[in-house]
């Protein structure tokens, strides 16, 4: 039996090169995709508690999170296009005024 | 020795961290999205692992059936020659590198405080598995438990549908009227 | 032997016996597609190979293996092979959960005709099947040829629209059953009302409108004909795998055919009552008629797609997107609230 520290230890390594991707990235898109491996990371910790606490809300609040996420996708992407069609170019950086 | 069961969650960790950091080195978004799908795939491979078979299934079904598909989409419908021409390091990586030990400082000193908390029994079966399933204790707890955080939820997604076609659909560029 | 043993020993046979036969099935799938092709438009088909041109498909897969492999100098070399692979794959995976049969005895061993019953088997078709539009939609991006993206942009659209209404039309069959598992499924559909009225899915009255909604986006999602849009050949050359040849080019058209037979399977096991028939005769052939009445239903089921293809024409695209979404969706949303009334004013 793989010991509930591990699978924290893997979800705090996925977490931490989310962040560093959300941050070093300047690609919209790719910004977005860091976004989605922190979720699974938190996701992850969710699941693993779940189980070992013996306890189904945790694998629950992972099914919200992945609602979040899907509205997420949904609607940053259409924004994406709404930016891409206006600017030429997905760098966070050229987005810099309030209006599109 | 180690167990089966050991040896396959290091495989899957592995590969999960590895293909992680391919995603946000690769300068080609699409070669990160592929490593994102591997991630995705790992971590409902650890989901099966730790008995949650029917988040494993939605995770490949919603994550990667659907939103990965819809991030390779909006990938191939813009220009990629723009995309490719960004540099992989930025002035902001110090910070990035800052944030993430900082992070990870957090993490490890969390987990090493905890570790007598964390050693929780694992062995015996969340509830009973022998008459039901776990979609069937999911679905249970989530009609009952979770009635309202439930409709909330459908609600946000009837929302989020319809943000995404309205901005969708209205040219938001200058010739627009 | 242990347990697991004999567990491992019986899967790895089972899982030899029903890709081999898949493939089978699969090579004489084209085989009956030409022939059948050909007969609805009074031509011959192929005739010179072997006896009504029996051994075509062998023929065409040594062709397949001889011919040049092209990779473009522009592909993304990586991707572009790993495309057809990941079309291909999911097209094999997705047949291991559905029942074959009942028990069938050999010796003193029953033997499930079923790879493995998952208590989450019909989850995990979708998953797999929902990995299909990787194939498609990566060939014609590395391909690196504007026909190949239009057809691979257009069938990612139209594969992720009608996979919507293919999962809601599903949900009204799992309202009936109350259950993930295609053995009970199956299970749940035998026996006959007043005695001649199999009890099929099929005649269970609303599940008739999601057998019908579920058919329809299964022939969009294996992109046939009417819904052939991805490889138009008027419009885009060939679609996504414009630029594909030899045995990569072999890959998708298999995988084209593999989903159509797991779709045919998946349809006889939700609607029309899996291995279920009339069992007759010596206790051998009793044991073997489930298997026949299975491979019966799904044969009808390719012929009718073959048909389709004779005879309907093209949609053109934005007649496709409206039917999906002003029609088909619609009426499979209806259908899951017309069914679930249904389920509770029964009790």
């Amino acid at each position: 039996m793989v010991p509930l520290n591990y699978f924290l230890i893997l979800a705090a390594i996925l977490f931490s090169i989310g962040v560093i991707g959300f941050v070093m990235k300047r690609n919209v898109i790719t910004m977005f995709m860091s976004i989605e491996l922190m979720l699974n990371s938190v996701n992850l910790t969710f699941v693993a508690f779940s189980r070992y606490i013996q306890n189904l809300s945790g694998q629950i609040f992972v099914f919200f999170v992945m609602v979040i996420a899907a509205a997420e996708a949904a609607v940053g992407l259409a924004i994406i296009v709404a930016l891409y069609r206006n600017r030429e170019s997905l760098n966070v950086d050229e987005a810099d005024r309030m209006k599109l | 020795m180690m167990t089966f069961d050991q040896i396959l969650f290091y495989a899957l960790a592995v590969i999960a961290v590895l293909s992680a950091i391919m995603v946000i080195t690769r300068r080609n978004p699409v070669h990160s999205a592929l490593f994102l799908i591997t991630t995705l795939f790992c971590v409902a491979g650890i989901y099966l692992q730790l008995h949650a078979e029917f988040l494993a299934a939605v995770q490949v079904i919603v994550y990667v059936g659907g939103i990965m598909v819809l991030f390779l989409f909006v990938i191939m419908l813009v220009n990629l020659e723009t995309l490719s021409q960004e540099r992989r390091f930025n002035r902001q990586w110090h910070i990035a590198i800052l944030v993430s030990v900082v992070l990870l400082v957090e993490f490890g000193t969390i987990i090493w405080r905890g570790k007598a908390a964390l050693q929780l029994p694992a062995n015996q079966p969340l509830m009973d598995t022998l008459t039901t399933n776990n979609s069937e204790q999911l679905g249970v707890v989530l009609y009952q438990q979770y009635m309202l955080p439930f409709e909330i939820a459908s609600f946000l997604l009837l929302v989020a549908i319809i943000g995404a076609v309205i901005l969708a659909k209205r040219r938001l560029s200058s010739d627009g009227k | 032997m242990s347990d697991l043993t004999v567990f491992l020993i019986n899967t790895t046979i089972k899982s030899i016996v029903v890709i081999g036969a898949m493939l089978g099935a699969v090579a004489y799938s084209t085989w009956l597609e030409r022939k059948l092709v050909a007969h609805l438009q009074v031509r011959w088909g192929p005739h010179r190979v072997g006896w009504h041109g029996l051994l075509q498909p062998i023929a065409d897969g040594l062709k397949f293996i001889f011919k040049e492999d092209i990779i473009p100098t522009e592909a993304s070399k990586f991707i572009y092979i790993l495309a057809p692979t990941i079309a291909f794959i999911p097209a094999l995976l997705s047949i291991s959960v559905i029942p074959f049969g009942s028990l069938g005895f050999f010796g003193s061993h029953a033997v499930r005709f079923q790879i493995t019953d998952l208590n989450i088997g019909l989850l995990f078709i979708f998953a797999v099947t929902s990995l299909g539009v990787y194939g498609v939609a990566l060939g014609g991006w590395a391909s690196n040829n504007k026909y190949s993206l239009m057809g691979a942009l257009r069938s990612s659209a139209q594969m992720i629209s009608y996979e919507l209404s293919l999962g809601l039309s599903v949900v009204s069959v799992l309202l009936v059953a109350g259950t993930l598992s295609l053995e009970k499924i199956v299970e749940l559909q035998s026996g006959t009302w007043f005695g001649f009225i199999p009890k099929w899915n099929i005649f269970v009255l609303p599940l008739f409108i999601s057998f019908f909604t579920y058919f329809v986006s299964a022939i969009a999602e294996t992109n046939r004909v009417p819904f052939d849009l991805p490889e138009a050949e008027s419009e885009l050359v060939a679609g996504f795998h414009t630029e594909y040849s030899s045995m990569k080019f072999a890959l998708f058209f298999l995988a084209e055919y593999a989903n159509m037979l797991t779709v045919s399977a998946l349809a006889t096991t939700l609607f029309f009552g899996g291995w279920h028939g009339p069992a007759f005769g010596p206790l051998w052939l009793q044991g073997l008629l489930p298997l026949f009445w299975f491979l019966a239903k799904v044969f009808a089921f390719m012929f009718f797609y073959i048909w389709t293809r004779g005879t309907l024409p093209r949609f053109r695209y934005d007649q496709l997107m409206a039917f999906g979404w002003k029609f088909l969706m619609p009426l499979a949303i209806a259908n899951v609230i017309l069914t679930s009334f249904v389920v509770a004013w029964k009790g």
